[in-house]
């Protein structure tokens, strides 16, 4: 897949491939294919097809332990996601990084990280790193609304409003920090948090792809301008649980009506209400052909060789002392 | 010859490593005047795009040291106090030390720690007086502690040219030691490559850091009756085994003086490994802080918690008792 156009069917085609890549991925956890469970996007698919749509393909990502859609929307190939997933030696990072982890350099995807608001901070340096290099090149930074109360985000924040860095930080307010509300777990607002530090701050709807997308090209400009980072808050809802090991523990944080209620506001179907039956008929199945072959390359992929485990653990390539008597 | 210091030999680096390669750069609090010296001059020299000066924020200023080395560039911190490093520890060592094996390779990290001033300076108390190498080398984060003038230059330029992140521990109490050196002759040391101080027959003392110039002087004041070899790893982590071995193959005892403190610390993966590897003549014997020590405020009380020359020179005779 390449990285999501911004018209109207490239917007669709990106969150129809996020929902799907979710759902079949979700089976897989099921089925045991995918190991460790995985933190479903389904519901929250417009914020990653929107700003990935504002992006080039030189522009860098950092991402959250629910970061499979932003890795797909920034143009990673799903059949290699997918492999990832599960534990295979084709992954995107050769089976050493999993759901949490996933990076594809060559597409300015620097990580998925599971620290939440860990990645603010490298966000910013990189920001920095590609304006030295000259140039416009543009950093997004995607966190939760649990990050917001995390201290380096905040600091990362302030460094990045200083030194006027080209980054674009996006935050993804689905109303729960695994099963903390935001009334609960946020004192004043979102946007204050980046007005605070004199960032241009906006709050838009994050189940609509275009609010998105037009929200993601102003903060992107301002950013190549020169003028610095700016705060998009993205009101969105987890149609699923936090985490797939809900399924088994089933802890009781919201109500069958709210969720309900919340996946009435659908991005798949409020983006493919704006394309003509045949259109997005085609879309739906060119999406279908593409994940099955996605899943067919994974589940066909070997299991890394164990003897590697620990290959890559220093760029320089030194080993570690085994840990095994004898 | 000139004299170096080991303060100026960490500035010298810094500056000639600066110089050698734009994507260098210095980050840190205070260090456009070089509060702690080891930056002094480099502003001037090279500019505010090579020397930023941070806010307080060590959390944030080491994940970007991150996020620039992901993205081509090879950060320098200067950490004024060796307890920042608790705070930065998430972005040490969950970060920076596991992009490479996360990723499966494709990231590399070349982020250089410096702790210009770690370990006692006597009156600075429970906050500002720990040595946490151990940490760092228990996680896999390659940990550096140089001993003497051309070790600190030829380290930390060695530090700054690998691709992983190297964390460089400069004790306090070694920044004063200088030595007659031709300048000519400084270059990068590798990493791993233990350095034999004093070659000796009868006992192998491990020391890093200040404690080699303490186990140097224990052993001349040892001369007549015992022949001590003081062998400095340089690096705790990765450590030279086979150096010691070597080392250890010769005099058969072993002795480790380690300021930090003893449960998990350097001293007790030297004597264990010592143990499982080596034939000795003698049980080794180790010299450390005490278990959990939080170092106390007045001048004696910061001293007992040390190890010193006494307690390393009966250690030694304890040693050849066997």
């Amino acid at each position: 897949m390449t990285r999501a156009p911004d018209t109207d069917a490239g917007l669709y085609r990106a969150v129809r491939l996020i929902r799907r890549f979710e759902e079949r991925a979700v089976e897989l956890v099921r089925s045991g294919d995918v190991v460790g469970g995985i933190h479903p996007y389904t519901g929250q698919e417009a914020i990653a097809a929107g700003v990935c749509a504002a992006l080039r393909e030189d522009d860098v990502i950092t991402s959250t332990h629910r970061g499979h859609g932003h890795v797909l929307a920034k143009g990673a190939d799903p059949g290699r996601v997918l492999a990832e997933l599960a534990g295979r030696a084709t992954g995107l990072n050769r089976g050493r990084g999993g759901s949490m982890h996933a990076a594809d350099f060559g597409l300015g995807i620097l990580g998925a990280n599971a620290i939440v608001g860990a990645n603010g901070a490298i966000t910013a340096g990189a920001a920095w790193a590609a304006r030295q290099e000259g140039g416009d090149r543009v950093a997004v930074s995607f966190f939760g609304d649990g990050a917001v109360n995390q201290g380096v985000l905040l600091e990362a924040f302030n460094l990045a409003a200083l030194w006027r860095l080209p980054v674009l930080f996006v935050c993804e307010n689905n109303g729960y920090a695994t099963t903390l509300t935001v009334a609960d777990g946020v004192a004043g607002t979102i946007t204050g948090r980046g007005a605070a530090f004199g960032m241009p701050s906006v709050t838009v709807d994050g189940m609509d792809p275009r609010a998105v997308l037009g929200a993601a090209r102003e903060a992107v400009d301002r950013a190549r301008a020169g003028d610095g980072p700016s705060l998009v808050e993205c009101v969105t809802y987890r149609f699923d649980a936090h985490h797939t090991w809900e399924h088994k523990a089933r802890p009781r944080y919201r109500t069958e009506e709210e969720v309900r209620s919340g996946r009435e506001r659908d991005p798949v179907v409020i983006q493919g209400a704006r394309l003509a039956d045949p259109e997005r008929e085609l879309v739906d199945a060119e999406v279908e052909a593409a994940l099955a072959d996605a899943v067919a390359f994974a589940l066909g992929s070997p299991h890394p060789d164990p003897v590697g485990a620990l290959d890559f653990l220093y760029a320089t390539g030194m080993r570690a002392r085994p840990g095994g008597g004898g | 010859m000139p004299w170096l210091s080991y303060q100026k030999a960490l500035n010298r680096a810094l500056g000639d490593e600066l110089a050698r390669d734009p994507a260098v750069f210095v980050l840190g609090e205070d260090v456009r005047v070089a509060v702690s010296t080891v930056t002094a001059g480099l502003f001037k020299r090279f500019g505010p795009d090579r020397v930023l000066d941070t806010p307080l924020s060590e959390q944030a200023f080491t994940g970007f040291a991150t996020g620039a080395a992901l993205s081509g560039r090879r950060p320098v911190i200067e950490f004024q106090i060796p307890a920042l490093l608790y705070l930065a520890f998430e972005q040490i060592v969950n970060q920076a030390h596991k992009f490479s094996l996360m990723t499966g390779g494709q990231a590399r990290v070349p982020v250089t720690y410096l702790v210009p001033g770690s370990g006692s300076k006597t009156g600075w108390a429970g906050q500002h007086s720990d040595h946490p190498y151990a940490l760092f080398a228990h996680a896999g984060v390659k940990t550096v502690v140089p001993a003497t003038p051309e070790d600190a230059y030829g380290l930390l330029t060695t530090a700054i040219r690998d691709d992983d992140p190297v964390v460089v521990f400069a004790p306090a109490a070694a920044l004063t030691a200088r030595v007659d050196v031709d300048f000519a002759r400084l270059g990068p040391v590798p990493l791993g490559v233990g350095r034999v101080h004093r070659e000796g027959g009868d006992v192998t003392v491990v020391a890093v850091g200040h404690l080699v110039h303490d186990a140097l002087a224990v052993a001349e004041e040892l001369a007549g009756d015992v022949s001590v070899e003081v062998f400095d790893p340089r690096t705790a982590y990765p450590f030279d085994w086979d150096g010691l071995a070597a080392s250890v193959a010769k005099t058969g005892r072993l002795v480790v003086v380690d300021d930090s403190n003893r449960m998990c610390g350097l001293a007790a993966e030297v004597v264990a490994t010592a143990a499982e590897r080596f034939d000795l003549l003698a049980p080794p014997v180790r010299v450390t802080r005490p278990d959990g020590a939080v170092v106390p405020f007045a001048p004696a009380l910061d001293r007992a918690v040390q190890p010193d020359r006494a307690q390393l020179a009966a250690a030694v005779l304890k040693a050849l008792k066997h």
